[in-house]
């Protein structure tokens, strides 16, 4: 990230944001509602577009590639208000994942070539074992719109995951999971880190969450990074504490 | 499987137990299951509302008399000729298409659909289009000396194209590039986002949907061996949406009960009433959109479910 700005009309949403991220990382993104981490997440997988500055992956600038293609470059993401194929199953859901990592068109479709069937084998076979790694068996065959949030944010998991990204962006995964939950999700992620090597870039609220689990910690208020540097130090920033308490005597 | 197995039969069948001029209707209803099958594509799984098919319709019907009229082509070869042609016109038409949405991009089709009859009597196309007269065509004998009428030839000509058609539309579907089209009317931003060409797939849809109805047209066009710019007019396009509609969104199947519900329903509610059969068939639709608001495909399958959980239970006791 190099001196990243988003506007929407008057409003600022990013101001000049720069930070790195190290690979095989997992950092956590925090700030209070509204400080400009989705927009953030967004301008990674060029939903959005910068008004200034730019984003470097491995090296390349992301600016130059369309939306589409930015999962092939390995940035897998998931959202914060769910967004899956709703009428899909959720193996569906997660075999739409691995859309990057195949090429068949219409035409080698429509006539189902051996590469066809060899590619949905393949696919099927990497759905099905995220679906298993997650411990999604169970709802594997149903529709995704009658699933429980919690169920269905984890299910944005496995999709993100077949996709076979590098770095994995993670918006608010714990929204709407009870305490246990939100302890097995932090074991979880870095479970994922660790066995698949990948790098996460981690929005979060609950702070013990974020801290617990982060390497490096990159705080955000108004679309300004207020701080950034190990969850302690960020814990114990004066701009953070005055940020999330609202300049309330504590 | 067996379903299938036993409707092809029943359809093959079919000439050798009904009239010729049944045999026909039931050709009209085949090369409809084509269109509607294209229409479904676009708009039940891809979310792309058109309400201008019927002009690509006419593309088609217009390219194979033409071929056969003018330049002497055999009525099979223009088949292709007429998917070529409607494939181009879809996509091209599909690529702008793009910025619209719901509404609005049925309004763009719609007026599509209400130009084209204009542009098929522009007197300076005369030459080619036969102007308001229009073109009469031949109707073809069976080859290879086959023991059938030409009606019963063309049937079996259509049920071929038909199976075809549909066996590469299965494909398609559940396949990769049919499951990125459902995944882009669902959520397109998750789509762009899992790395689907959300601008190429859409258009890509487009195209195939309007080839798939340009083939229909052209079938339609030998079967009636005529085309005039005013049978093409925009009731053709709200037939065609009617059927996609009844038969059932999203369903490979329904276009196959659209297609029965346009062909046969006009002509029962003709039956029941000569003076008002415009009235009795707003009846009909209207019964079958209150009875079946998921279209007859739905409602067959959830008959299907309850019958098999039925069995089930059955087998359950002891
Ligand atoms: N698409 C949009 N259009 C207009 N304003 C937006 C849009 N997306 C975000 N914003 C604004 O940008 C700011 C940052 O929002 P967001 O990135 O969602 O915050 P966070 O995820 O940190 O809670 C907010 O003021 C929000 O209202
Ligand atoms: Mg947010």
């Amino acid at each position: 990230m190099e001196g990243v700005g988003v506007r929407f009309g008057g409003i600022v949403a990013l101001d000049g944001v720069s930070f790195d991220v190290e690979a095989g990382r997992i950092v956590g993104l925090i700030g209070p509602n509204g400080a400009g981490k989705t927009t953030l997440f967004n301008c990674l997988s060029r939903l959005y577009e910068c008004g200034s500055g730019d984003i470097l992956f491995n090296g390349a600038s992301l600016l130059q590639v369309p939306k589409h293609g930015i999962a092939a470059l390995g940035i897998g993401r998931t959202f914060q208000n769910l967004a899956l194929f709703r009428t899909m199953t959720v193996m569906e859901n997660v075999m739409i994942g691995h859309h990057c990592r195949t090429s068949s068109g219409f035409l080698f479709n429509a006539l189902r070539l051996p590469v066809v069937v060899g590619e949905e084998h393949a696919t099927q076979e990497k759905a099905r074992s995220l679906v298993r790694f997650l411990g999604l068996e169970a709802v594997a065959d149903l529709r995704v719109a009658d699933l429980p949030f919690g169920t269905a944010k984890r299910v944005e998991l496995a999709r993100a995951l077949a996709s076979d990204p590098k770095l994995l962006l993670l918006d608010e995964p714990a929204s709407g999971l009870n305490h246990e939950e939100v302890g097995e999700l932090g074991v979880l992620i870095q479970d994922i880190r660790d066995r698949l090597g990948l790098t996460v870039l981690l929005v979060e609220h609950h702070m013990s969450l974020v801290m617990s689990i982060s390497d490096r910690v990159v705080a955000l208020n108004f679309g300004r990074k207020i701080a950034e540097g190990t969850p302690a130090e960020v814990q114990a920033h004066p701009e953070v504490i005055q940020a999330y308490l609202g300049g309330a005597a504590h | 499987m067996i379903v299938v197995a036993l409707v092809l039969l029943a359809a093959c069948m079919l000439p050798f137990v009904v009239s010729n001029y049944r045999t026909f209707q039931f050709t009209l209803a085949l090369v409809y299951a084509i269109a509607l099958l294209g229409l479904n594509m676009l708009t039940g799984y891809n979310g792309q509302i058109s309400l201008g098919h019927g002009a690509f319709y006419a593309i088609g019907a217009y390219t194979a008399a033409i071929l056969m009229d003018q330049y002497g082509v055999p009525y099979w070869a223009t088949i292709p000729a007429a998917a070529v042609v409607c494939l181009i016109a879809g996509f091209l038409f599909g690529l702008p298409a793009l910025r619209l949405e719901g509404l609005y991009l049925a309004l763009a089709t719609f007026a599509l659909a209400v130009s084209l009859p204009a542009l098929l009597k522009y007197h300076h196309l005369e030459q080619w289009t036969g102007g308001v007269q229009g073109i009469v065509l031949l109707k073809p004998d069976a080859p290879f000396g086959l023991p059938l009428n030409p009606d019963q030839w063309l049937y079996f000509f259509t049920l071929a194209i038909t199976v075809l058609m549909f066996v590469l539309a299965w494909n398609i579907l559940r396949g990769r590039m049919g499951h990125a089209m459902v995944a882009i009317r669902d959520q397109h931003i998750a789509a762009e986002a899992m790395g689907i060409h959300t601008a190429m797939v859409k258009s890509m849809t487009f195209g195939i949907s309007a080839m798939y109805t340009g083939i229909a047209g052209a079938l339609g066009a030998i079967a009636i061996q005529f085309v005039a710019p005013d049978s093409f007019n925009i009731f053709v396009s709200i037939m065609l949406l009617v059927g996609v509609v009844i038969g059932g969104l999203a369903s490979i199947s329904g276009a196959i009960y659209g297609a029965l519900f346009i062909q046969f329903v006009p002509n029962i509610a003709d039956a029941i009433s000569k003076a008002a059969p415009w009235a009795i068939f707003g009846i009909f639709l209207l019964g079958f959109v209150y009875v079946m608001p998921m279209g007859i495909a739905g409602a067959v399958r959830m008959a299907v479910a309850r019958l098999t959980r039925k069995a089930q239970n059955q087998a359950a006791k002891p």
